[in-house]
């Protein structure tokens, strides 16, 4: 049990990476579809593991997939709607939907 | 036997894991990001059918590998003008991930093996199809009709709300 929750670690910590060093919009969603896919597999395997007769964790994680997919459709549409404005979706030229 | 061939299924599917999460987020061109995230999904699904939940692995693998990948490979193609790489990163920025990540990754990783969990073994079999549909659509202690009506509220005002957003004025 404890490998699965080695693996779902060293996804979550690759996806935090991802988000504080890539420029990239639509990378920085990338990260965080991997971040919350590890804390899925958590929620599976302590339910699988521990509380074999109980189906917490199963519900928790099927709708959190439900909620991220959710969370990206809105998201890729807000990027789409950036790029629409300012013809980019680099993180350091979003200031300039100010204008 | 079978526990042997369940650790080598398992030790594929953690190398897939964790080679293709390292990449997704260290390759340069978010094309390749993308399939090596379609990667890390599939080995997540493999992973939830080897913990016998086949219903949550299918989710994954229609829901993740099937819808959300097919739009972020669309909106790559619509919003990345070609042969564009990520730029090189400032020493300063990469290392503060790298410490931030690396720090985070060390202690909890020496927290999940120092922590003795209570005695555990795969056990129960697969769980059947009509366990999973009562307690998803009932109203008692234990199901989750409530949730899931909210999340139907849910995914109409996500697809109204992206609608909305990315049409055109």
């Amino acid at each position: 049990m404890e490998y699965y929750l080695v693996i779902s670690t060293i996804m979550f910590f690759a996806g935090v990476y991802g988000f504080i060093t890539r420029r990239n919009l639509l990378a920085v969603l990338i990260s965080i579809e991997l971040i919350l896919n590890s804390v899925d597999i958590n929620f599976a395997v302590f339910n699988r593991y521990l509380f074999p007769d109980q189906l917490e964790g199963f519900f928790f994680t099927l709708f959190a997939i439900g909620l991220s997919a959710c969370e990206t459709a809105i998201a890729i549409a807000i990027i789409i709607n950036i790029y629409r404005n300012i013809r980019d979706i680099q993180i350091k030229n979003l200031n300039r939907l100010k204008d | 036997m079978n526990h042997l061939f369940h650790d080598v299924v398992f030790f594929i599917l953690a190398a897939v894991v964790v080679v293709c999460s390292i990449l997704t987020v260290t390759t340069k061109r978010i094309l390749r990001a993308a399939t090596c995230l379609l990667f890390v999904l599939f080995a997540t699904a493999g992973i939830y059918f080897q913990l016998d939940y086949s219903f949550l692995g299918a989710v994954q693998l229609t829901i993740y590998a099937g819808g959300i990948i097919i739009l972020f490979v669309f909106s790559i193609l619509l919003t990345t003008p070609s042969g564009d790489r990520a730029r090189k990163l400032k020493n300063s920025r990469m290392a503060a991930g790298l410490i931030a990540a690396l720090a985070g990754a060390a202690v909890c990783i020496f927290l999940t093996l120092t922590h003795t969990f209570a005695p555990s073994r795969l056990s129960g079999g697969e769980l059947p199809m009509k366990v999973v549909g009562n307690a998803l659509m009932g109203t008692g202690k234990y199901q989750y009709l409530l949730p899931f009506e909210a999340i139907t509220v849910l995914l109409l005002a996500c697809i109204v709300g992206g609608i909305v957003i990315a049409r055109k004025r």
